[in-house]
């Protein structure tokens, strides 16, 4: 053990991890293999996540670290000791949506849903870089978020609508 | 009063004459002037709320008590015997609780010629074994940890090759030979001699389409639970009572103990029509082990293992005379349905239907290849068909100097060709009349603007001019499908005593707005705001029978049903009120949830009065979708028009928009009918542009089986989509006037793309998809480098 502490080799085994998830102080333990993904979906039962492709390529496990969107697939749940996580369940202020959630409703900016969670996050880092993104940003702010039942002229429509929503100051 | 009727059920392009018991259904159809409050209007989803905070539990989602993972371990080979699986070691693997081998999975035949896990493996991804594990984890690492000792077999993966007398036999004791899945699947018209001999011009060419993966972002999976004898699961299909039947059977279990359910489901698109082998081993995995079992497909097995949309290659023949009028058609089709099943997809149809043609040929082959097995991908065989018939018909035109779109006006036909009986109603000439002036066909396309152009690179003598770096084009292309719905389906209405009401019928919503739909229905029919409307599907147990959602089957199907179920539920209500108001019923209407009589407005009772003063005895309305009419045929039409951008410098195509005009009756929801049409039409873009399965013929494995190697058009790939909805309800179809939008928007697509560019570098492009390199060679093919 002392070695390990000295070389910073952690595992193979489940070691503790505190994840500050969606406010909340979450003690894990996990392999050092986990991804934030998997200690989310299995260890904390937060099963909005979604897994997708596993490899990086179709954001749907878009959450925000340390307010920043990554990857929960491609983070390390060991990488996030400490660190702030919000999922999509943490979006919505009690029983009143967050006005990205509500125009994903009202513009349809989604089919089957499955991806929408990871649209969802990634459209509220885009918004917190550039609060009145123009179309152009848009695609190039979501193009990170594959959607295969095609929703994305409706997500183009949801991202402007949030956007403005916010703007106006009715967050 | 229930009886037996024959009625013509269409099915993805295989028509066939049911038995069916069918309950009077005698609602006259909503007028096309009738007031309407719910339906037509857009409405965002009744289940939005649960999609956008992810509380929307998938099957992916489900989460039991005392629950195991499964994992299946697949071959890596295309086609091997497995001599030996060395699984001993793992179970004993910290975590693993069982292990199923072909030796643990006896007696289940599948394929009709296999075997749940069988001793021969015949495609890349096969399944050899399954491990039940206390995590996923656990179960991932024990199916990495099995040795399996192979003999390799020798392996053929694409089509040509496989219908050679010397490919490798892939069932040879069940195929007709040459890895036929079956004999030839002909079609005849006419007199084809008569026909050749009447064409002044003629176009004789092959296209190819390419096999391409549904990628529904839920992969296939299932999670099993045994209470004693009773067996639930929860699985992400787009067919719960089909699952229970073939799950009964399979298992000897009687249906009354089996339940399934699929309350939200990450997509399907035609690859979840089925019972799964991951839903058999979940099921036999929990009734051995005692404790719930989940199986979910990963996304490599989802590419290897879930089915695709077959490879196609079709001849094309086409004849006419120097006025444009199509003299004869043929097409002959051939496709693998992988190394299992039969391949039935109607490529052909598109050729025996969509224009009046007198002399008619078609000829439909499968051959069996070492690749995973092909199940129906979203207008099954039509968007493959529709790709070679529309590109054929824009050649024939170029080669008679005839505008493409005037060409297809020439050769329209009110009439099913194929069924000899006219269409309920047909508004094509108006899709193409909208869509041409949506996109400035006249200016773009018209004979004048241009120069009839080269088709073929051999047949220009001299080197055409170069062309600017980016070049435009605009294409058109036609869409034809069924989409007239069928029975039977069957609805229930119930009234709460708080003046609710529940609607229970066994569909499915695979991101569609299915739900949304029928509440809409529902509401409109009884008068009531729709948040009175709670609309319950995808459970075999609460709900009752219904159709698979497949084959643009649902709204035209449940729909009418829904509404029949709510009308009924109405009436009973009006009796009611009627006994309440001391009034006769027939003299009752509602509106806004108040019930009024229209001899004297001022005698009025609302729902919730009468839902109280019944209390909990339930008001109980039943509707069953009645037969199809027998004098026309309820199919859909539209038609696609396209502008494309081509970089001539590095082949890139870049779709700019896309014009969608369709018929699909009364509209029930523009907003989600919208997002069904750009939904097809990116998917179509995909197809024509960059999506494409690729096997290695050496060693006969799936190379780029995921989502980075395996393109889908991303949010910066799409094109801009302009839906037009043209036509009236169709009032010969059900008692909605709806038809079924879900695959006609991804017909034509494609096969418009390809036209656009084709429009634009001058050359045409026989082969999807549109990459890059095969732009590239036919522009230096038309320079004549």
């Amino acid at each position: 053990m002392a070695d390990h502490e000295e070389t910073g080799i952690i595992g193979p085994g489940e070691v503790p991890v505190t994840l500050i998830v969606n406010g909340r102080r979450r003690e894990v333990r996990v392999e050092p293999r986990t991804t934030l993904l998997d200690a989310l979906r299995q260890k904390l039962d937060l099963t909005g996540t979604k897994r997708v492709c596993d490899s990086g390529a179709c954001g749907a496990c878009t959450v925000l670290l340390d307010g920043v969107a990554v990857y929960a697939c491609m983070t390390l749940a060991v990488s996030c000791d400490e660190r702030s996580v919000q999922t999509i369940e943490g979006l919505a202020h009690g029983e009143s949506l967050h006005p990205i959630q509500q125009a994903f409703i009202d513009e349809d900016g989604y089919q089957c849903g499955f991806c929408t969670p990871g649209q969802i996050m990634a459209a509220k880092s885009l918004i917190g870089r550039t609060p009145e993104p123009t179309r152009q940003q848009i695609i190039e702010g979501m193009s990170g978020n594959l959607c295969r039942c095609g929703a994305y002229q409706k997500i183009i429509a949801a991202v402007e609508r949030a956007a403005r929503a916010q703007s106006n100051g009715s967050v | 009063m229930a009886k037996l009727v024959k009625t013509k059920i269409e099915f993805e392009g295989h028509i066939r004459e049911e038995e069916v018991v069918v309950e009077h259904d005698d609602l006259a159809v909503w007028a096309a002037d009738s007031p309407m409050t719910h339906v037509g209007t857009p409405m965002p989803r009744v289940d939005g709320h649960a999609r956008v905070t992810g509380s929307a539990e998938y099957t992916y989602d489900v989460r039991l008590p005392g629950m195991l993972w499964g994992a299946i371990k697949r071959s890596p080979h295309p086609h091997a015997r497995v001599r030996r699986i060395d699984a001993d070691h793992v179970r004993s693997l910290p975590g693993v609780v069982d292990v199923l081998t072909a030796d643990e999975c006896g007696g289940f035949s599948w394929y009709g010629n296999s075997a749940l896990i069988d001793r021969t493996v015949r495609y890349h991804g096969d399944e050899v074994a399954c491990v039940i594990a206390e995590t996923e984890q656990a179960a991932i690492d024990a199916i990495d940890a099995i040795t399996v000792d192979y003999e390799v077999l020798h392996h053929v993966v694409d089509i040509e090759a496989a219908a050679e007398p010397t490919a490798p036999q892939i069932h040879p004791d069940s195929s007709p030979g040459q890895n036929r899945t079956r004999e030839p699947e002909r079609y005849l018209r006419g007199d084809m001699n008569a026909g050749r001999r009447a064409a002044e011009v003629t176009l004789t060419a092959r296209y190819r389409t390419p096999s391409a993966i549904h990628a529904s972002f839920e992969t296939h999976g299932s999670a099993a639970r045994w209470e004693s004898d009773e067996l639930t699961v929860w699985d992400s299909t787009q067919n719960i009572f089909g699952v229970r039947s073939s799950l009964a059977s399979t298992l000897g279990v009687p249906l009354a103990k089996v339940r399934v359910i699929s309350r939200y489901m990450g997509g399907g698109f035609g690859s979840k029509n089925d019972l799964g082998k991951h839903t058999v081993l979940a099921a036999l995995a929990a009734r051995r082990t005692g404790r719930p079992v989940r199986i979910m497909l990963t996304r490599e097995e989802e590419f290897l293992a879930a089915g695709h949309r077959p490879p196609v290659i079709v001849d094309v023949e086409l004849g006419a005379t120097r006025d444009g009028k199509l003299a004869f058609i043929r097409a002959h089709s051939i496709t693998s349905p992988g190394a299992y099943g039969s391949g039935g997809f109607q490529v052909c149809g598109p050729f025996r239907e969509y224009y009046a043609c007198a002399n008619v040929e078609t000829v439909q082959e499968a051959v069996y290849t070492n690749t995973g097995p092909a199940c129906a991908f979203r207008a099954p065989g039509y968007v493959e068909g529709t790709f070679a018939l529309e590109s054929a018909i824009d050649e024939l035109a170029a080669l008679l100097g005839m505008d493409p779109l005037a060409l297809r006006i020439a050769n329209y036909t009110d009439v099913n060709q194929p069924r000899g009986m006219r269409y309920s109603q047909k508004h094509l000439l108006e899709s193409y009349r909208a869509g041409a002036d949506a996109i400035d066909w006249d200016a773009r396309r018209a004979p004048t603007a241009r120069a009839a152009e080269p088709t073929q690179p051999a047949a220009a003598t001299q080197p055409a001019p170069k062309l600017g770096t980016m070049v435009r084009g605009v294409g058109v292309a036609t869409q034809g499908w069924g989409g007239g719905g069928a029975p039977p389906s069957y609805a229930i209405v119930r009234l709460n005593p708080d003046a609710t009401f529940d609607v229970l019928t066994g569909t499915h919503d695979l991101g569609t707005g299915t739900k949304t739909v029928m509440t809409q229905i529902a509401a409109q029919e009884l008068g009531v705001p729709m948040d009175r409307v709670r609309v319950t599907i995808g459970d075999t147990l609460t709900c009752p029978y219904s159709l698979l959602s497949a084959g643009s089957l649902t709204v035209p199907s449940v729909g009418p049903t829904v509404r029949a179920a709510a009308a009924d539920a109405r009436a009973q209500i009006l009796d009611i009120a009627g006994s309440l108001l001391d009034t006769d019923a027939a003299q009752l209407s509602i509106a806004g949830g108040v019930i009024s009589s229209t001899s004297s407005p001022d005698r009025c009772v609302t729902i919730e009065d009468v839902a109280r003063k019944i209390g909990n005895y339930m008001v109980i309305g039943k509707g069953a979708r009645g037969p199809n009419p027998s004098e026309v045929s309820v199919n859909t039409f539209g038609a696609q028009f396209v502008e494309v951008e081509v970089d001539t410098v590095t082949g890139a195509v870049r779709v700019l928009r896309v014009i969608a005009a369709h018929e699909f009756g009364r509209v029930i929801n523009p907003l989600t009918l919208s997002s069904q049409i750009e939904g097809g039409v990116f998917q179509a873009t995909g197809f024509a542009v960059m999506e494409e399965r690729i096997m290695d013929r050496s060693t006969g494995r799936f190379v780029n089986a995921n989502l980075s190697e395996y393109r889908l058009p991303t949010i910066a790939d799409v094109p801009h989509v302009q839906s037009l909805f043209i036509g009236p309800p169709d009032e010969a179809s059900n008692n909605t006037g709806a038809k079924g939008a879900g695959e006609p928007p991804i017909i034509p697509t494609a096969a418009a793309i390809a036209n656009a560019v084709s429009d634009a570098i001058g050359v045409r492009i026989r082969e999807l998809p549109l990459t890059r390199e095969r732009v590239l060679r036919a522009i230096a093919a038309r320079e004549g480098r």
